[in-house]
């Protein structure tokens, strides 16, 4: 290579974020769930402060209820990386008594993982954490800021969000504000394949095509394997071959018939797809304007 | 794959999350989950044609008021190009969000509802594109449908804008006119059957055509240090190198260099891309610079060519667009972040404010109120390396900080 003139301009963007992040703040923490999105964010970070180590720790909030694969990968990724993992658990919010699990056919522990997340932040101190979300998921999303910060109670005041001029971050906050960080704000879905691609980057065996026994429910198919997400008896389980698209807590994340079993037709998939990834995730159809809602108060 | 980032621009309903809904729709951008969420929605609000702003205006207040709020940014892309649009509020009291979505836009769409022709705002936003020194300005013509698609109206507005085109001060800004209806679909992706006497490009068209030249500025390589790297392992024991990105030109390895604000002399030693070494930083590329001797760098420095230095005073002046409810006034202290690098700051002194409407400028005004453009007089606790925006549209420009609310109240361009 002789010149960068070659560079994907959004990894460049990326790069100019996470060192902002580790520049202005003074105990920044990049959020991980294992999927694909934040592991894309582990190299970007690899890749701003190289050769020295990412100068922050990663955080999972663990719902108890992850895909095996994800947990597996995830710890592997640490150590060959020499990273700093804390891991807190939506289980220990559930047996403190500070949230209620879910009952019924829809019960999922997605939304009870911000009270883990909030706790976790105060318990650190974080003042930023840096999260994998995209504006082209959803249209709450579409309107996030990259320098997004909330109150000391983790809320997103969206009708009065800090303008953001040319690619000057302002990260000037008071004391128990944080700020949530999002380096791939302008990415697509396809952006991220397609740099996991060239970069080579590998990702848990989940998001290729396997077998795997599966039921359908509202157009969707869930995962059986698992006593994670509720099955009605009348619910037929079947082996089918299938992928995940994307990598959230197993009772809210559906997967998708496909035989894509490398990178390379994944990438194919979905340029040629007319669903959007987000139409995997039952949260969002709860209703209309579910994101919003889950962002006002704190979630990612 | 390039990627071009264009902002909308005009007044409240002149259509511009329809357009930018519409543009999805008919490049079949829109997967069919959120076409259908918008066809659902658009019956339920009891409407007998689809509302594409639908598409765009994400947030709840939004969808009750009808209006936009806050910027979104929507993504799609064609066979030549990946398009980052951001659809901006019309209405005054968001101006703020408009600046957002414009200033990191090379291309910017100003829509006219073809009733009301060039209103205030339209003048307010086309007069800050003119400011931001945005290369290229479509200006559609909208809701051609409700004046029979009528060539005589689309003159007279095309000939009122011209008249405010021939007052801005950046002409080498590069207009164009299109007669559209964003609801019905002419002339945004196809050419409209309605339209005979128009023969210029679609909207679509118009973009995909766009080049190099018609978007970016260029300068001189600005490199201001965010971030110093010492990994103090083993293998890179003695290694020191500095993080930011290039704006404006490139840098290679053995240009002389001179860092400030210590205005020592060097000589670039190696960059670096992640683990790879390259000959030359491109403009708008991440890197990490070494340098042939050992010079005490911190974050905010600058290395620049030696023969190529910007100005490194303690004061400026500048033109500012206000953004917060409280009053700017002389005396007052703010936060100046220019680039990477914070200052303190001191209102020496507003000389007059601009009127948005071309009408000239006021200059017995002492307090500056939420949404004026004026300019001003600043002076710093220390001195910064600016260009004037004019010559470099990165090294010219800062944001304002309030040091009590943190909040960032305005956006300024050096003179
Ligand atoms: N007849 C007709 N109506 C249109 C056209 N374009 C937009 N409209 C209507 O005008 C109204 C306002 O459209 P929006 O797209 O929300 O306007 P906007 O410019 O985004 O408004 P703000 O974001 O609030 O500034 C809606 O009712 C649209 O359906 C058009 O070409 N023809
Ligand atoms: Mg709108």
């Amino acid at each position: 290579m002789k010149d960068t003139s070659n560079i994907n301009p959004l990894e460049n963007e990326a790069i100019y974020i996470m060192r902002e992040v580790a520049a202005q703040f003074e105990k920044p923490v990049l959020l991980f769930s294992g999927g694909k999105d934040s592991i894309t964010l582990v190299r970007l970070a690899q890749k701003a402060f190289y050769p020295a180590k990412i100068p922050f720790p990663l955080m999972h909030i663990d719902t108890g209820h992850n895909f095996p694969e994800t947990i597996e990968f995830r710890d592997r990724l640490v150590k060959e990386l020499g990273l700093e993992l804390i891991v807190r658990n939506v289980q220990d919010s559930i047996d403190d008594g500070k949230v209620k699990e879910e009952s019924g056919r829809y019960a999922s522990r997605n939304q009870l993982q911000t009270t883990t997340l909030l706790d976790a932040i105060e318990e650190f101190k974080f003042d930023a954490c840096i999260g994998g979300a995209r504006r082209d998921e959803e249209k709450a999303r579409a309107k996030e800021r990259i320098f997004s910060v909330r109150d000391d109670f983790g809320q997103w005041d969206e009708r009065n969000q800090r303008p953001e001029l040319f690619d000057m971050l302002n990260g000037n906050i008071e004391l128990g504000q944080n700020v949530r960080v999002f380096p791939i704000s302008n990415w697509t879905e396809l952006d991220v394949w397609s740099y996991i691609q060239k970069e080579e980057i590998e990702i848990p065996s989940i998001y290729f095509a396997h077998t795997r026994a599966t039921f359908l429910r509202d157009g969707l198919i869930w995962s059986a394997d698992d006593a994670v997400v509720y099955r009605d008896e009348e619910e037929e389980v079947v082996e089918r071959i299938v992928r995940f698209r994307t990598v959230g807590d197993m009772s809210c994340t559906a997967a998708v018939l496909s035989e894509a079993s490398d990178i390379v037709s994944v990438v194919q998939e979905i340029r040629d797809s007319s669903i959007s990834e987000r139409g995997a995730r039952i949260d969002d159809k709860r209703s209309e304007a579910a994101m919003e809602k889950r962002k006002q108060q704190g979630y990612f | 794959m390039e990627v071009l980032k264009i902002a909308t621009a005009g007044s409240v309903d002149d259509g511009k999350s329809t357009l930018i809904g519409r543009l999805l729709y008919d490049t079949k951008s829109l997967t069919s989950d959120k076409l259908e969420a918008i066809e659902n929605k658009s019956k339920q609000l009891g409407y007998d044609y689809l509302d594409f702003s639908l598409a765009t205006d994400g947030l709840v207040a939004e969808r009750e008021q009808g209006i936009t709020i806050d910027v979104a940014h929507i993504y799609f892309s064609t066979a030549n190009k990946s398009y980052i649009i951001a659809d901006t509020p019309g209405h005054v009291e968001y101006t703020r969000n408009m600046v957002t979505g414009a200033s990191t836009s090379q291309v910017a769409i100003v829509l006219i509802d073809a009733r009301k022709g060039v209103i205030e705002q339209t003048n307010r936003h086309f007069f800050i594109n003119n400011l931001l020194r945005i290369k290229t300005v479509i200006v559609a013509i909208n809701k051609m449908d409700l004046v029979d698609f009528s060539e005589e109206r689309y003159n007279e507005i095309k000939a009122d804008f011209e008249a405010l085109m021939s007052k801005r001060d950046y002409q080498d800004q590069k207009i164009t006119f299109i007669p559209v209806s964003a609801l019905k679909g002419d002339n945004v992706v196809n050419k409209s059957e309605k339209t005979p006497w128009y023969n210029g490009e679609t909207l679509l068209e118009n973009l995909e055509g766009l080049d190099n030249q018609d978007i970016f500025n260029a300068g001189t390589p600005r490199f201001p240090v965010q971030y110093v790297i010492r990994p103090k392992t083993d293998e890179f024991h003695d290694f020191r190198g500095y993080a930011g990105k290039v704006y404006g030109g490139e840098l290679s390895v053995g240009d002389d260099v001179v860092i400030l604000p210590s205005q020592t002399k060097s000589k670039i030693k190696e960059i670096h891309f992640y683990d790879k070494k390259v000959q030359t930083a491109s403009r708008r590329s991440s890197v990490l610079i070494t340098l042939e001797d050992d010079v005490n760098i911190s974050r905010g420095d600058m290395i620049v060519r030696a023969n190529d230095l910007p100005t490194m005073d303690k004061q400026f002046t500048a033109t500012i667009s206000w953004m917060d409810s409280q009053n700017l006034k002389a005396g007052n202290k703010y936060v100046v972040q220019h680039g990477v690098n914070k200052v303190m700051a001191k209102v020496e002194r507003i000389h007059h404010k601009i009127n948005p409407d071309y009408s000239g400028v006021d200059d017995t005004v002492e307090t500056l109120a939420i949404n004026d453009i004026a300019t001003v007089s600043f002076k710093l606790n220390k001195p910064i390396f600016y260009d004037a925006f004019k010559a470099h549209r990165t090294n010219g420009s800062f944001i304002i900080i309030d040091s009590k609310s943190n909040n960032t109240v305005g956006a300024g361009f050096i003179q």
